[in-house]
């Protein structure tokens, strides 16, 4: 048995969950600072991959990183492409997974108490500080939640993910593609082997997340 | 210390327009809520930007905004105590006051401002609480511990005990005021409450829609409120439109004239009636329409005639007649 898509999925979905945190909330935070009219033209932008069917995802980003379009040329002229390779994947991945983050952090930040940051201001502290340590750990069951949503999604993602870096085994294999792969060659064994792995990983990321929801509803209960 | 104020600023409908200066130790930005004085007062922390103006404390220009000055709020050293007191929650008492010595950079220095302000507040015991642990009592003293500690040189304070309950209020008024003149830093009240404002201020500017209708003294403030506005918000409730007519006041609303004209100080074209105005029994006829039981007497809702009724705060359930002593009632305008 090759362990290689376990390996495969866990990097690109831990990859993509840093890279999406980032992303998501400084998208967050400046998107909230816009104007009125120029927030809704980004908001609808920075949604449209969680209602888009992930192949369309897929299509674009072969628009976009492909490697006959000008992006992909200049990449490639780096020995950097994003089609069929593993980190393709993250790529993939990350687009997919970025509005579960960016919504939940923009959720997270519209409840956030204003006059914190002002009273942190008034103190002295620099607005990065502010940032970093009283507007994220306030918002930090959102943020957690979003990454975990981000993690489990970029675990799972199966459509941007084969238009872009399709199904190598040993190369660009993820479980999500393997199950496919499997169940279309008729290697029912494998296949279901490979959607306990999914099943077993999922439970025991939502169930770290209640754990966590937990024992922070106890510690602000007092 | 003085601080200079004149700044404006336009949201939707609502325009603020304050213009004031003060040396005082307190001065207080008294108004019924929604009147500006909160944004007046953020103006001055720099947390809002006024549209334009110019705002300056002790000689250094805080916001100017026809030389397009305006200091960052970090750098204006000017402690802000908000109504929530807005302390982090996710930080224990310890490190919320930390903050507040952050860009110190010796440590010693660091460890000796927070142990003086922990003592001056009286919050030993409570270092390791976090705020959700705390009293409303608590929580403003470490909150003001944070500001003492960032050593500002002017205090803003918004409604400092709106949260608080009535038995405490009293108190830690009493607490707030010596605190101020042990700490001789200048300060600014923001209150809508009028007992609040004339136990801590020493100067009171009295707010109406964004505009400051009547500055002073708080004595002199009150005896001679000028404006209705600030006349309705101490309790005034019997304000009348009047004319002269001749040695007579004659107030149409009510269907009545009053004697002494020459009591009517220049400009003045309303009459408020006070309470210590009327005495029962006299030569204007009057029914009692209704009677508001208060704590401490009642009010009774009299009928002269007019389109509209007097109130009188008394200890009568009843009267049948009064009469007005012109030289007790104030005049606005």
């Amino acid at each position: 048995m090759d362990w290689y898509p376990l390996y495969n999925s866990l990097r690109i979905a831990l990859f993509s969950s840093v890279i999406v945190f980032f992303a998501g909330i400084f998208s967050a935070y400046y998107v909230a600072r816009l104007p009125r009219s120029a927030k809704g033209v980004v908001d609808v932008v920075l949604t449209l991959p969680l209602v888009l069917p992930p192949t369309v995802c897929g299509y674009f980003l072969l628009l976009a990183f492909g490697l006959n379009t000008p992006i992909g040329r200049f990449l490639d002229s780096y020995g950097f492409r994003f089609v069929m390779t593993w980190y393709g994947g993250i790529l993939a991945a990350s687009t997919v997974a970025f509005p579960l983050m960016y919504r939940t952090a923009r959720g997270a930040f519209e409840a956030f108490d204003v006059t914190l940051s002002e009273a942190g201001q008034t103190l002295g502290l620099s607005n990065a500080y502010i940032f970093w340590h009283v507007r994220i750990p306030s918002c930090r069951e959102g943020i957690v939640a979003g990454i975990v949503l981000s993690f489990a999604r970029a675990l799972g993602e199966y459509g941007a993910t084969s238009m872009l870096i399709g199904y190598t085994p040993g190369r660009t294999a993820t479980i999500s593609t393997t199950v496919y792969q499997m169940w279309r060659t008729n290697n029912e064994r494998e296949a279901f082997i490979w959607v306990m792995m999914n099943l077993v990983i999922s439970m025991v990321v939502l169930l770290a997340v209640n754990l966590l929801e937990g024992r922070n509803r106890r510690r602000s209960a007092g | 210390m003085r601080l200079v104020v004149d700044i404006r600023k336009k949201l939707g409908s609502f325009t603020l327009s304050s213009t004031f200066e003060s040396e005082d130790m307190i001065t207080g930005l008294l108004g019924a809520s929604g009147c500006g004085k909160s944004l007046a007062l953020k103006c001055i922390a720099g947390i809002e930007t006024p549209d334009e103006g110019y705002i300056e404390l002790d000689g250094r220009v805080l916001f100017d905004s026809r030389k397009g000055i305006s200091i960052r709020p970090q750098e204006r050293h000017v402690g802000y105590l908000f109504q929530s007191y807005a302390l982090f929650p996710t930080m224990s008492v310890r490190k919320n006051i930390m903050t507040g010595v952050h860009s110190i950079r010796d440590r010693a220095e660091r460890r000796r401002r927070y142990e003086a302000a922990v003592e001056l507040m009286q919050l030993e015991g409570l270092e390791e609480h976090r705020p959700y642990q705390l009293s409303g009592g608590q929580a403003q003293r470490a909150a003001l511990a944070r500001i003492i500690a960032s050593q500002p040189e002017l205090l803003l304070l918004d409604e400092p005990f709106s949260a608080l309950d009535t038995h405490l209020k009293d108190s830690l008024q009493v607490d707030m005021k010596r605190l101020i003149a042990r700490l001789g830093k200048q300060t600014v009240l923001v209150t809508h409450s009028v007992s609040e404002a004339f136990r801590l201020c020493s100067r009171i500017c009295v707010m109406e829609s964004g505009s400051i209708i009547r500055a002073g003294r708080p004595a002199e403030v009150y005896s001679n409120p000028m404006a209705e506005g600030c006349a309705k918000l101490f309790g005034h409730r019997n304000i009348f439109s009047f004319r002269k007519d001749g040695g007579l006041i004659v107030i149409p609303e009510l269907g009545i004239s009053l004697e002494k004209a020459e009591a009517v100080p220049e400009g003045a074209d309303r009459i408020s009636i006070t309470d210590a105005a009327i005495t029962a029994g006299g030569t204007i006829r009057v029914s009692t329409e209704d009677v508001l039981s208060e704590s401490d007497g009642n009010n009774l809702i009299l009928s002269l005639g007019g389109k509209r009724s007097l109130w009188w705060k008394s200890s009568l359930c009843s009267v049948d007649s009064i009469s007005i002593d012109t030289a007790r009632c104030v005049f606005l305008g």
